[in-house]
C-alpha cells in the first residue's frame, strides 16, 4: 500500500516543486543584485550613500522575514490598495532579505582584497571604476562564494515561509494538501518534503562549488587551498 | 643643512621634474617628514637611503598619491601633483587631478603587486588600453617587447603565481614600463626577493637606466646598487634629508656621523 | 479609514506583548538547547569511532540544508504517532533548538581548532587527564571566542520563531494576525511587530560586534 501512496505524494510534491525553484532562483537573483548594489554602497565615499545602505542593510536584517513576508502581504495592500502576486512578493521578500546579509558579504570581500592590490591599480593610473570592476572585485568575488553559497542555501529554505502566503510551493504541497488526506503517512509525505530541499540544496552547492573552482583558477589557486581557508560563516 | 640643497621656486620648477617644497606628512601624531626640500632633474636617478622609518618610502607614495600631504607642496613636470589652483588659491588635489598627473609616474612595489586575476599580459594591456587609450594591437606589442627586454617573452599567457619571485618583479617593472611613464618609482623592490634572484633584477634596472632617460627614484638597501646606478644619493634621517651628494663622495666619504654610521651597519649586516 | 490609527496601535500593544513573552520563551529555551545539544554534536564529531562522525556529520547536514518550518512540521505531525504527545511550543522549542544545534556544533568546531595545537601538546607533555584537558585547558580557551558567534545565532533564532505560528503558537507576530484580523488593521499591527523585532534584535547585534571586536572573529 505505501508504494501507491508513494506515486501520489511524489506527484503532488513534484507540482510544488517549480514554485519552489521559481521563488528561490528569482529570489537568488534578486539577493545578488541588492548585495552588490548595497555592499559598495557601503564602501561609497559619500556619507549619505553609506548611511541609506546601512538603513537597509540594519532594517531588513533586523525586522524578522516572517513579519516583512506579512507585512508585504496584508499591511501593503491596505496602503497602496492591491494586491502583489504572492510569488512575485515571495521573491521580493526572499531577495531583500538576504541581500542585506549579502551586502556585508560584498563588503567584507572587497575589503579583504590586499591594500596593495589597489595601490598597484593606482599606481597604473586606473579610475576608480576600473580599479573596482578589473582588479578589485574579480578577486573579491572568489572570497564571496562560499558564503553566498550558505546564504543561498538559507535562502531555498526561507522560501517554505512563502506557505504561509498561498504560494502552492513544496512545504504547502506536503503540510496543507497532503498531511490532513494521509495524516497517518505524515512521517513518509514531510521526510520526502525535507528530501526535496536537501536535493535542492545540494544542487545549489554544486553550482557554487563549480563557480568557485573556475574563480580560482582565473587567480591561479588552487582549490584546495581555497577549501583551507573556509571559516565559520554568518548566521541566517 | 638644506642651504646646500638645490631649491627652486616659483618659474625655475619647469627645469626640474620632481620638487618638493616644505613638504611634511603626519600619521596620526607621528611626523615622517617635516619641511621636506629637495628637486630633481630630468632623467636623474637619485637614490634614497637611511634607516627605515627615516620616510624615504613615504616619499615615494607621496610622489605616487597613495598619501597626501600635511602641508607644502610637490611638483612633476611642471605640474602641481599635490595642490590645484582654484580662484587663485591653492586647494588640495582632488581624484581627478591626481589621475591626470599621475599617468606621468610609475611604481615598482616591493610586493611586486601584480594583479592575480589576469595574466602576465594582461597586467601588461590593462592600463595602456585603459588609461591611455592604446589599442589591443599596439598595447600587446608594447607588451611583448617589454617582457622581451626583461627576459621573459614567453611567459606571456602565464599566471603570476606561476612565476618565481624575480619573475613576478620583472613582469611588475615591465608593468610600470609600459605607461611610459616619465619618473619611474621603485620601493625596495629587491627586498622581498630571495638572495639569488636580486642581482638579475638589479641588472634589469641597470640596464634600464642605461637605455632610457626616465629620472629614476629609488629607495633601496642594495648599496654596490646605488652606488652604481645612482648620479646622487640622498641620505634620511627622522623625516629629514642630512646628507645630499653623489655616490662617490657619499659612500666614501660620509659627512655626517650618522652616515658614517648607518653605512657601517648596513655593510655589516650584508 | 486612516492609514495609522494610535488609539487602535495603542490598544493592541498589551496582546503584542503577550505574543513578545511567547516569543522570548521560545528564544531562550531553543538557545539553551541548542547550546548543550550543540557542544554534543560537536564532541561526537571528534568521537574516535569512525562510523560515529559519519552519521553525526549526515544528521548535521542533512538538518542545515532543509527548512526549519519543515522540520517543526514534522515533529509537530510525526511525533504523536510515536505516543510523545507535546504542546505546541515545546515542539517549537524542540525544532528550533535542534536545528540551530547544528549551527552551533559548527561554532564549537571552528572554537576548539582555534586552540593552538601547542596547547594539546603542553598539556599532553604534562600528562593531565583527558578530561582535564578539555575542561581546565582546551574549554576556557574556546569558549570566549564562540560567544560572539553563538550570540549570533540566539538572535537569528529570535527571528525565526516566528514560524511558530504554522504549528500554532501565539508568539509576536502570532498575536499580531489576530489582532490585526479582527478590524482588518493589519499594518499597525505588523508594522509594530517589525520595530518589537528591531528594538531588541539591532542593539543586541551591536552588543555583540562590540564583544567579537574584543574576543576575535573565529
Amino acid at each position: 500500500m505505501l508504494p501507491d501512496n508513494l506515486g501520489t505524494f511524489l506527484s503532488v510534491l513534484w507540482e510544488g516543486v517549480p514554485e519552489t525553484v521559481i521563488a528561490t532562483v528569482g529570489g537568488i537573483a534578486l539577493t545578488i543584485v541588492a548585495s552588490f548594489v548595497a555592499g559598495l554602497a557601503l564602501l561609497s565615499p559619500s556619507r549619505t550613500v553609506r548611511v541609506i545602505s546601512r538603513i537597509y542593510v540594519e532594517g531588513l536584517r533586523g525586522t524578522s522575514e516572517v513579519v516583512q513576508l506579512f507585512w508585504l502581504f496584508f499591511a501593503l495592500p491596505i496602503l497602496v490598495g492591491f494586491q502583489i502576486v504572492p510569488l512575485w512578493g515571495g521573491i521580493i521578500v526572499l531577495g531583500l532579505n538576504h541581500g542585506a546579509y549579502g551586502a556585508e558579504i560584498v563588503r567584507g570581500s572587497v575589503q579583504s582584497v590586499p591594500r596593495a592590490q589597489y595601490e598597484g591599480a593606482i599606481a597604473l593610473s586606473l579610475s576608480p571604476a576600473a580599479r573596482m570592476r578589473r582588479v578589485i572585485l574579480p578577486q573579491a568575488i572568489v572570497e564571496m562564494i562560499p558564503p553566498f553559497n550558505n546564504l543561498f542555501i538559507q535562502l531555498l529554505k526561507s522560501s517554505s515561509l512563502l506557505s504561509f502566503v498561498f504560494v502552492n510551493e513544496v512545504t504547502r504541497q506536503g503540510q496543507a494538501v497532503l498531511v490532513p488526506l494521509f495524516t497517518a503517512q505524515s512521517f513518509t509525505i514531510l521526510l520526502l518534503v525535507l528530501l526535496i530541499y536537501l536535493v535542492l540544496a545540494l544542487i545549489i552547492t554544486a553550482v557554487m562549488r563549480l563557480l568557485e573552482r573556475m574563480a580560482s583558477t582565473r587567480l591561479g589557486r588552487r582549490p584546495s587551498e581555497q577549501a583551507r581557508r573556509k571559516r565559520v560563516t554568518g548566521a541566517v | 643643512m638644506s642651504s646646500e640643497l638645490s631649491q627652486p621656486t616659483g618659474e625655475a620648477t619647469r627645469d626640474w621634474m620632481i620638487v618638493f617644497e616644505g613638504v611634511e606628512k603626519r600619521f596620526g601624531d607621528h611626523v615622517v617628514l617635516s619641511e621636506l626640500d629637495f628637486a630633481v632633474r630630468p632623467g636623474e636617478h637619485v637614490t634614497l637611503i637611511g634607516p627605515s622609518g627615516s620616510g624615504k618610502t613615504t616619499i615615494l607614495r607621496l610622489l605616487m598619491t597613495l598619501e597626501k600631504v600635511n602641508a607644502g607642496t610637490i611638483h612633476v613636470g611642471g605640474e602641481c601633483l599635490s595642490h590645484v589652483r582654484r580662484n587663485d588659491q591653492l586647494v588640495p588635489a582632488d581624484e581627478k587631478h591626481c589621475r591626470r598627473v599621475r599617468k606621468k609616474i610609475g611604481m615598482v612595489f616591493q610586493q611586486f603587486n601584480l594583479f592575480p586575476n589576469m595574466t602576465v599580459r594582461g597586467n601588461l594591456i590593462e592600463a595602456p588600453t585603459r588609461v591611455l587609450g592604446l589599442s589591443k594591437a599596439e598595447a600587446n606589442a608594447r607588451a611583448e617587447e617589454l617582457l622581451e627586454m626583461v627576459g621573459l617573452g614567453e611567459k606571456i599567457d602565464a599566471h603570476p603565481t606561476q612565476l618565481s619571485g624575480g619573475q613576478q618583479q620583472r613582469v611588475a617593472i615591465a608593468r610600470a614600463l609600459a605607461m611610459r611613464p616619465d619618473v619611474l618609482l621603485l620601493d625596495e623592490v629587491t627586498s622581498a626577493l630571495d638572495p639569488e634572484l636580486v642581482a638579475g633584477v638589479l641588472k634589469l634596472l641597470h640596464d634600464i637606466g642605461e637605455t632610457t632617460d626616465i629620472t629614476i627614484l629609488c629607495v633601496t638597501h642594495e648599496m654596490g646598487f646605488a652606488r652604481d646606478f645612482s648620479h646622487r644619493v640622498m641620505m634620511f634621517d627622522g623625516g629629514r634629508v642630512i646628507e645630499d651628494a653623489a655616490p662617490e663622495e657619499l659612500f666614501t666619504e660620509p659627512r655626517q656621523q650618522r652616515t658614517r654610521d648607518f653605512l657601517r651597519a648596513v655593510l655589516e649586516r650584508h | 479609514m486612516d492609514v495609522w490609527n494610535w488609539d487602535f496601535a495603542l490598544s493592541i500593544l498589551p496582546a503584542l506583548l503577550d505574543g513578545l513573552l511567547i516569543t522570548l520563551l521560545a528564544t531562550v529555551l531553543g538557545s539553551l538547547l541548542a547550546f548543550t545539544l550543540g557542544l554534543v554534536f560537536a564532541l561526537l564529531l571528534r568521537a574516535p569511532l569512525g562510523p560515529v562522525r559519519v552519521l553525526v556529520r549526515g544528521f548535521v547536514e542533512f538538518v542545515r540544508s532543509t527548512p526549519l518550518l519543515v522540520q517543526i512540521f514534522f515533529l509537530f505531525y510525526v511525533l504523536p504517532d510515536y505516543g510523545v504527545v507535546l504542546n505546541a511550543i515545546t515542539v517549537g522549542v524542540l525544532g528550533l533548538g535542534l536545528h540551530y544545534a547544528t549551527y552551533t556544533a559548527e561554532v564549537y568546531r571552528a572554537g576548539i581548532d582555534a586552540v593552538p595545537r601547542g596547547q594539546w601538546e603542553a598539556a599532553t607533555a604534562l600528562s593531565l587527564p583527558r578530561y582535564r584537558v578539555w575542561t581546565g585547558v582546551v574549554l576556557p580557551q574556546a569558549v570566549p571566542r564562540v560567544l560572539p558567534a553563538l550570540g549570533n545565532y540566539v538572535i537569528s533564532m529570535f527571528k525565526e520563531t516566528p514560524l511558530l505560528i504554522g504549528i500554532g503558537v501565539f508568539d509576536l507576530v502570532g498575536q499580531a494576525r489576530e489582532v490585526g484580523g479582527i478590524e482588518f488593521r493589519y499594518v499597525e499591527a505588523y508594522t509594530l511587530a517589525g520595530l518589537f523585532f528591531l528594538l531588541l534584535s539591532y542593539p543586541s547585534a551591536l552588543l555583540l560586534r562590540r564583544l567579537e571586536r574584543r574576543v576575535g572573529v573565529l
